[in-house]
């Protein structure tokens, strides 16, 4: 990459790290968040210290962590279309909110264990389904049993709901689209521990990850184990999806648009490739953060309508750019 | 000593007839074998399982004089190079970044390619005349100039055994010839050559033996004169051949039409 480009990309995650820190129901100056930062007396302290910096750490993370899924799996399954949810994560974890929720389960944890359950367990179904259909694990049979385990866990979601009373399906509903109201340094310590070794994990089979993109036999013949590589990237990404989801309900798009865009910008080599996604999802997702505080204020939007709204106009574009 | 020997290989996809029957084949260094056969005889099937990509129901293949189960998959990489027959291209690299793939074997997940591995970079671009489109994207290739990028990958690998799978279809006659001239002189120079083909007639004139593969067993195997016979090759093919010698005194195939045989 270019010097230009790299200091266009920092001044990115600077610009929205100080939007994230500056936004929300009080707006405060650059000065303030600066003043709040380093001085535990400043007035606006407290707002940037407890509530702010954990929630756009963890949206940066998270961010960062479905691009580099997005990344991983595309080039597993040699396919840009592909991203986390068509694992069947979404429908999993969604399935296991939403039980949690209706049977009222005590503990604020009750929820994102739920979650996690679901999705590890709507990603096991995935895979069963994937290798029985033929002794590898077949790349297409592996996204068509993803979106079918996640159509089916849609199914039981709506008839639980529909059977709920009414609470329990707003709060649901909260729940399947996504936000980081509820995010604090404990949220942050908790996906942190989960995610830092899939995505090292992830960062160390770089090359591999360039010779799985050229299709198995081809890889199998420059000296890649092919099917441990794909063994690996299942777990990691699932393990990084579930902590997500876990953390901040279902978010959608960041792992198909932002290694769609880095790939624009940049060779696509794994080893530059995932430090790219990994910055550029976690300054999406904040900034997609930001505007779910602001746009509608005092009321805040689910961050996955608004990655939703912006992302699949830039995925159409980017679809269409890449057809062309 | 044959730097690649596979010994009574049986393949059997499913519960249906064996793709490989007790196939046998041996390559040595400086030494091209042409593998060649209708349809189903076999050919791919027999490069799956000399890579290691297919484990054979029975039988047992070896690469520079040790079983291919003893060999790590990266290690492999480094003496064994093969051209599979198609590749899609889903993220196009360039044309220097894929040869590099190549050498990704010899390269830890961290360390960054060293003076050695460009050294081989370039001078497998060299030998397949593919350096002056080192910065291009391989999506803007012509199908010649890809198929020579390919081999440029599997030669920076530094191997010593060559497998090609169909290396020509799709090539018009310049494309074709300039391959196989590349292969020979690659094969000249030390390197054990396996190539599997549909041009009987060129494997005739660049091999120095021929494998002639039908339902998954060896029907000839030896010099080019002694396997390309009318009886053995219209059982094989079954269609009306004749064979006729080139200026060089290699056999030349040419197949027949109906009346021309006296009927089939």
């Amino acid at each position: 990459m270019r010097p230009a480009r790299v200091a266009g990309l920092l001044a990115l995650v600077v610009v929205s790290l100080a939007l994230g820190l500056g936004a929300g129901t009080v707006p405060l100056a650059p000065g303030e968040v600066w003043r709040g930062l380093w001085s535990p007396d400043a007035p606006a302290s407290a707002i940037v210290r407890e509530l702010r910096l954990p929630r756009v750490l963890l949206a940066f993370l998270v961010g960062g962590s479905l691009a580099v899924c997005g990344a991983a799996l595309q080039a597993m399954i040699r396919n840009p279309l592909a991203e986390p949810y068509l694992l069947g994560l979404s429908g999993g974890a969604g399935l296991g909110a939403v039980v949690a929720l209706a049977s009222r389960a005590a503990g604020p944890w009750a929820v994102p264990v739920a979650a996690f359950v679901g999705a590890l367990a709507a990603v096991g179904l995935v895979y069963r389904l994937s290798i029985v259909a033929g002794r590898r694990l077949d790349p297409r049979i592996l996204l068509l049993s993803g979106v079918v385990v996640g159509a089916f866990a849609g199914a039981l979601m709506s008839a639980i709901i529909v059977l709920s009373d009414a609470p329990t399906v707003r709060n649901a509903f909260l729940w399947l689209l996504g936000g980081f109201s509820a995010a604090s340094w404990q949220s942050l310590a908790v996906f942190a521990a989960y995610a830092v070794l899939p995505l090292a994990a992830l960062g160390l089979s770089a090359r591999a990850l360039d010779l799985v993109a050229l299709g198995d036999e081809p890889a199998h013949h420059l000296g890649a184990d092919v099917d441990r590589v794909r063994r690996l990237v299942y777990l990691c990404t699932a393990l990084l999806t579930a902590a997500s989801v876990a953390a901040c309900g279902i978010i959608g798009f960041v792992g198909l648009v932002v290694p769609h865009a880095a790939r624009t910008l940049a060779r696509p080599l794994h080893r530059t490739l995932l430090p790219l996604v990994f910055v550029g999802g976690g300054s999406f997702l904040v900034l997609a953060d930001v505007v779910s505080r602001t746009v509608a204020r005092p009321l805040e939007l689910p961050v996955g309508v608004v990655t939703a709204l912006v992302g699949v106009p830039i995925f159409a574009i980017l679809l269409r750019r890449s057809v062309a | 000593m044959s730097l690649l020997e596979a010994r009574d290989l049986v393949v059997r996809y499913g519960r249906s007839r064996p793709a490989l029957d007790g196939a046998t084949c041996a390559v040595r260094g400086g030494e091209l074998l042409a593998v060649v056969g209708p349809n189903g005889s076999g050919k791919t099937t027999l490069v799956r399982v000399l890579s290691g990509l297919l484990r054979p129901e029975r039988g047992e293949v070896a690469v520079d004089g040790r079983l291919l189960t003893h060999w790590k998959r990266p290690e492999l990489a480094g003496v064994l190079a093969v051209v599979p027959q198609g590749e899609a291209v889903t993220f196009p690299l360039r044309v220097d970044e894929t040869v590099m793939l190549g050498r990704y074997a010899r390269l830890g997940p961290l360390a960054a390619p060293g003076a050695g591995d460009r050294a081989a970079v370039a001078e497998a671009l060299a030998r397949c005349d593919v350096s002056a489109l080192a910065d291009r994207t391989i999506d803007t290739l012509s199908g010649g100039e890809w198929q020579r990028v390919r081999l440029a990958r599997a030669l920076a690998q530094q191997p010593r055994v060559l497998v090609l799978d169909e290396p020509t279809t799709s090539l018009d006659v310049r494309h074709e010839m300039e391959l196989f001239e590349l292969v020979r002189r690659l094969v000249d120079g030390g390197l054990a050559g396996l190539v599997i083909t549909h041009h009987i007639n060129l494997a005739a004139r660049y091999a120095d033996r021929m494998l002639l593969l039908c339902a998954g067993r060896v029907a000839g195997e030896g010099p080019p004169a002694t396997v390309l016979r009318e009886d053995i090759l219209r059982a094989v093919f079954d269609w009306p051949l004749a064979v006729t010698a080139w200026g060089d005194g290699s056999p030349q195939v040419v197949p027949l039409r109906p009346h021309e045989s006296g009927g089939r």
